[in-house]
């Protein structure tokens, strides 16, 4: 909860610095335009990245009003369908459902690759696990392992912890290691996975609990809690997830950051996503621990 | 009512306005109620067609992959209230009977107000005292594999119903005449006996009536059981079930709410367990009525 009264306080500091100085009104003046605002809604996991973007953007263009406000990926894309924000910010795909709705109102749902974010498996700093294979992060997870002996560690009980089921996360890590990236796999999470909140509550419950294993997005990742590192098969190297090994593939627990829009943006929407792709964007990326796009 | 303050004589037009805006006022509340139940029927209702019933009552809640067994959420919630009612009912009428019966003015004076400053603690501090001490205390000190359980969950919201209760139970004390008191005082009764023998049975309906209360703000809590119970919505088997985590009705409803698609399946369940949670108060509330009311019967006779 903690993360969602800053969030909101941060909301407040972007409108209160969108609103103040009286740089607005002459600027104003000089493009001749009333201000715009473009709402920015969805995915916890980027709200960070996503205001990070809103500040700078509005140095550079006082005359453009960006609120973004968080919720996780489902509430961003049920947003762009009631057309209560022009940009959805998804750290998955959208869904079947998703897309159905869109043509059922007849838009499209235009994707944008914005940014790239690895999800790092954490444990307890004291948990002399330091590696482990998808194949044995999957079993963990559908409640097959229920010991840490079983996969070289202490003989203590596995505390199994994961986003809430609206996370982009949650469903993320659902497909690509709990069921291991096979689409006809049903199988969920065990039901005595604790389903937090929020990140804060993950890493929090990380770093004082040496039973619990969990998973966040890179950026969200504190000295507190120690990252494993994951094999893709067992045999193959264990890699530690960082930019370099993200952006090599390596890491196999990598995934795209979409932003989406009802139909092809244009006006200030559209200036404001190509200026995303620019070097100065990219920047703000990389320094809040994300993986910024490869240049082409 | 109304022919009472009619029946004298002529009213001023500002009073007749007055007196309609009251009774609109004590309308509405009641259009309120039935709009809110009207709401919650349409809304969830159609759950029951959509959902196969053996979908509905499975013990499997996880909605993105169309399981909506709500059995493991009725359960979480029956736990967390019983474990509360158990450790806030004992504490509150305790603290009650000290309050209106052993404690002297001047104590009363500090103790009152504290409980109702106690009352007053919005329910996200109670959980971030949840989460920083009582979890790590549980685990570290009852050997819990996480600190994350029902059981906190029950701590906290007993915390969170003993000011109910208190300040319900202590009125209800109070109310006893004090020719009981004496009578039994003059029978040679200690003070102990007094309150455990006349006290506390003259005063029983309003006492049940706190416990009610103070079990309707647990089954109504939100926040403070999203942050420490750990929200797996596993289905409880036996006792200690109390020390795992586990997942509640309001919990679903509060971490789900915002992401669903406006009148998908899964909204309808969500509604559905409003509806449930609806029931439970009801019931609630028509238990503390049944017992007040045969209490009022009760004192006529007494009187006549």
């Amino acid at each position: 909860m903690n993360k969602r009264f800053t969030l909101c306080l941060l909301f407040v500091l972007v409108l209160v610095a969108a609103c103040s100085g009286p740089a607005g009104s002459s600027q104003n003046a000089q493009q001749g335009g009333a201000v715009t605002s473009i709402q920015n809604k969805g995915s916890d996991t980027m709200v960070n990245l996503a205001l990070a973007w809103a500040e700078e953007y509005q140095k550079e263009k006082p005359a453009v009003r960006l609120s973004v406000t968080g919720g996780g990926t489902g509430t961003g894309m049920s947003a762009l369908a009631n057309s209560t924000t022009d940009i959805a910010n998804a750290s998955r795909q959208i869904t079947r459902e998703e897309k159905a709705e869109a043509d059922k109102q007849a838009y499209t749902a235009v994707e944008f690759v914005v940014a790239r974010d690895a999800i790092g498996v954490i444990v307890n700093p004291h948990n002399p696990v330091s590696q482990l294979t998808m194949q044995q992060i999957s079993k963990i997870y559908k409640g097959q392992i229920n010991n840490w002996k079983e996969v070289g560690g202490e003989d203590r009980p596995i505390v199994r912890l994961s986003r809430e089921t609206n996370s982009g996360t949650h469903v993320y890590f659902l497909g690509t290691v709990v069921r291991l990236g096979n689409a006809k796999d049903t199988d969920i999470f065990s039901s005595d996975t604790l389903l937090l909140p929020s990140s804060e509550g993950i890493i929090s419950e990380v770093s004082d609990n040496p039973n619990a294993i969990g998973y966040d997005g890179l950026g969200y990742l504190t000295p507190s809690v120690k990252i494993l590192a994951v094999a893709e098969k067992p045999g193959k190297p264990y890699v530690i997830p960082s930019i370099e090994t993200v952006n090599n593939n390596t890491y196999p627990i990598s995934r795209d950051l979409y932003m989406y829009t009802r139909n092809q943006p244009a006006g200030e929407v559209k200036t404001y996503i190509d200026w995303i792709f620019s070097a100065p964007a990219q920047k703000i990326v990389s320094d809040l621990g994300f993986v910024p796009l490869k240049k082409k | 009512m109304n022919s009472n303050l009619t029946s004298g004589s002529k009213i001023k037009p500002a009073e007749r306005i007055i007196i309609f805006l009251v009774q609109a006022a004590g309308y509405l509340s009641i259009l309120y109620v039935a709009l809110i139940s009207l709401f919650l029927l349409k809304e969830g209702s159609p759950a029951l067609l959509s959902v196969p019933l053996n979908n509905l009552f499975s013990t499997t809640w996880y909605p993105i992959e169309n399981h909506f067994g709500i059995l493991p959420l009725l359960a979480g919630s029956l736990l967390i209230t019983v474990a509360a009612a158990v450790i806030a009912a004992p504490l509150g009428v305790g603290t009650a009977i000290f309050i209106a019966e052993i404690a002297p003015g001047w104590a009363n004076e500090i103790l009152k107000p504290l409980v109702e400053i106690l009352a007053g603690f919005p329910s996200v501090v109670l959980g971030f005292i949840g989460i920083l001490v009582l979890s790590h205390t549980f685990r570290v000190y009852l050997n819990l594999p996480t600190g994350l359980t029902a059981f906190t969950g029950a701590m906290l919201l007993g915390w969170a119903a003993i000011p109910t209760i208190v300040s319900v139970a202590e009125d209800a004390f109070k109310d006893v005449p004090q020719s009981y008191r004496h009578a039994a005082m003059a029978l040679g009764a200690t003070r102990w006996q007094t309150i455990w023998t006349v006290t506390l049975p003259a005063a029983r309906a309003g006492v049940l009536t706190a416990v009610m209360l103070g079990i309707g703000r647990v089954i109504g809590e939100t926040m403070a059981v999203m942050m420490v119970t750990g929200n797996a919505p596993v289905m409880p088997s036996g006792l200690q079930a109390i020390f795992m985590p586990a997942r509640t009705m309001t919990a679903t409803i509060a971490s789900e709410m915002g992401e669903v698609a406006n009148g998908s399946t899964h909204y309808q369940v969500l509604f559905f367990i409003g509806i449930v949670l609806f029931l439970f108060s009801l019931a609630i509330n028509i238990a503390v009525f049944a017992s007040t009311s045969r209490r009022i019967k009760h004192n006529d006779r007494l009187l006549s």
